[in-house]
């Protein structure tokens, strides 16, 4: 790894939640980058899916409030009916604007702010999922020197949303759910 | 209108036209959290077809009427009725029945769009039994979103969300008791508004201009930096009654603020605040 990674960014829809579970199960309790993931959820349902992610997680895991900093070895998830942006004083920022590929939260909007506030210090994830939320988000962290992931469309239970990305962007890694694991688990030892 | 910016503004530049505005029309947007900022910039500037911030500050500076309807674009004015079904439980339960035995229960809704907040207190109180003795204060920086929520009328395509919104809040009747379909618009009953008072109002110029019972101001704070934020919590605490109450949104919270020790958190689901002192 020649690139200093800061942070990580995940996006996920529909048949992403098993493949974000294993990932969370697989990491230690000392790894030390922030995880920041946006993944599709329903807009009034405010209870439950940070439990169940916690339950899985070595890590804790929060929707984060707005403005609160980023911080290593802690998963935030994008709250109920919130865009979360990364701000460039590294904190999350929450938004109530229009929805963004019939989405709130998106994953283009956690993408395109992440990718302006960390620049080349960013892996950005693209997961399962039937729509094409994230495809630009991706292909603008890359254009701003990140490095750009999808999972293998072949080990996703929807593939729309990585083929999507991978359409307009240069991937640099394809990977399944384990060459994922593998991967993060490098990034920081 | 679903625009995604393909247009890139970066940090120098937003800096340049925050500077512009200050020195050409006296608002400060430098207190405004950048990220969503500069997303809203992209966006005002692909909706007028515009490639740099020279452009944008070009057109700025030729038309006053420009200078308005980017204001308007600006902010962000999404909201919906009885949005958090959760809390406008608790407000009827907790904290409706502490105002009850006030002569006169004041209530200012900071950052209130287009009205859909102020048509669910209004739905609230009446369900509870409140008639005159309730002044409702209604006030935003957009005038636009102002005239909408006097006018009552919002496109019938929004009314599911609100539907689904109030059953969830468990009112006593159905919303379709509290406003009339026509044309593709549902007309809300304008008896609704008979206590309620709209104002523009910045927030950012820290005018208090009454003591309230209850201040609402949700999805408004996460568009400030946490510099504006702190003082626009002072502006509040002052505005308050002792034991009154203040909410923020859900994804709000007041632990940064320097004054957080002036108000107690009641309930912390629904970020129900009490002024202490
Ligand atoms: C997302 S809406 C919140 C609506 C409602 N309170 C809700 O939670 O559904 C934010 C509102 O804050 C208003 N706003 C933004 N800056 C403001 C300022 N400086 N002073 C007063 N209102 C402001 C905007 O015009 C907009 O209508």
């Amino acid at each position: 790894m020649t690139k200093n990674i800061k942070v990580i960014i995940i996006g996920g829809s529909a048949g992403s939640f098993t493949v974000v579970a294993n990932i969370l199960k697989e990491l230690p309790k000392n790894f030390n980058i922030p995880i920041i993931m946006c993944l599709h959820r329903l807009k009034h349902i405010r209870e439950g899916f940070v439990e169940a992610l916690q339950l899985k997680s070595n890590l804790p895991v929060v929707e984060p409030y707005d403005k609160e900093k980023i911080k290593a070895g802690v998963v935030y998830l994008a709250p109920a009916n919130y865009h979360m942006l990364v701000e460039y004083t590294q904190t999350i920022g929450l938004s109530t604007e229009e929805m963004v590929n019939f989405s709130r939260p998106s994953i283009d909007l956690t993408f395109q702010t992440a990718a302006g506030a960390y620049r080349s210090n960013c892996v950005g994830i693209i997961l399962s999922g039937a729509n094409r939320d994230g495809a630009k988000g991706l292909k603008f962290l890359k254009e701003h020197g990140g490095t750009a992931v999808i999972q293998t469309p072949e080990d996703c239970k929807v593939d729309t949303m990585p083929k999507a990305a991978k359409a307009i962007t240069t991937i640099d890694y394809e990977f399944t759910t384990d060459q994922i694991i593998d991967y993060l688990k490098k990034l920081t030892s | 209108m679903n625009i995604e910016p393909q247009i890139v503004v970066g940090l120098t530049e937003l800096r340049k036209l925050s500077d512009f505005i200050r020195y050409k029309y006296n608002f400060d947007f430098s207190h405004y959290a950048v990220a969503s900022f500069q997303r809203r910039i992209m966006r005002v500037m692909e909706i007028h077809k515009l490639n740099t911030i020279d452009d944008l500050i070009k057109k700025l500076a030729a038309s006053v009427t420009f200078y308005d309807d980017f204001l308007k674009e600006i902010t962000v004015n999404t909201t919906e009725m009885f949005r958090d079904p959760s809390l406008w439980r608790a407000l009827r339960e907790n904290i409706l029945p502490e105002l009850k035995n006030k002569t006169t229960i004041r209530i200012w809704h900071a950052g209130c769009s287009s009205g859909e907040e102020i048509y669910s207190m209004a739905i609230l109180l009446k369900e509870a039994g409140f008639n005159g003795n309730v002044k409702i204060w209604a006030t935003d920086i957009n005038s636009n979103v102002i005239e909408t929520a006097k006018e009552g009328k919002y496109p019938i395509r929004n009314m599911e969300l609100n539907e689904a919104n109030y059953s969830r809040f468990e009112g006593v009747a159905t919303l379709k008791n509290y406003y009339i379909e026509k044309d593709g618009f549902a007309f809300m009953d304008k008896n609704l508004l008979n206590n309620v008072t709209f104002k523009i109002h910045n927030l950012a110029n820290k005018e208090v201009f009454c003591k309230f019972d209850l201040i609402m101001c949700r999805n408004v704070l996460i568009y400030f930096d946490k510099v504006l934020q702190d003082d626009v919590f002072k502006l509040f605490h002052e505005s308050l009654n002792r034991h009154a109450y203040f909410v923020i949104g859900s994804k709000e919270s007041m632990i940064w603020s320097s004054i957080s020790n002036k108000f107690k958190l009641i309930n912390d689901r629904e970020k129900i605040y009490q002024a202490l002192i």
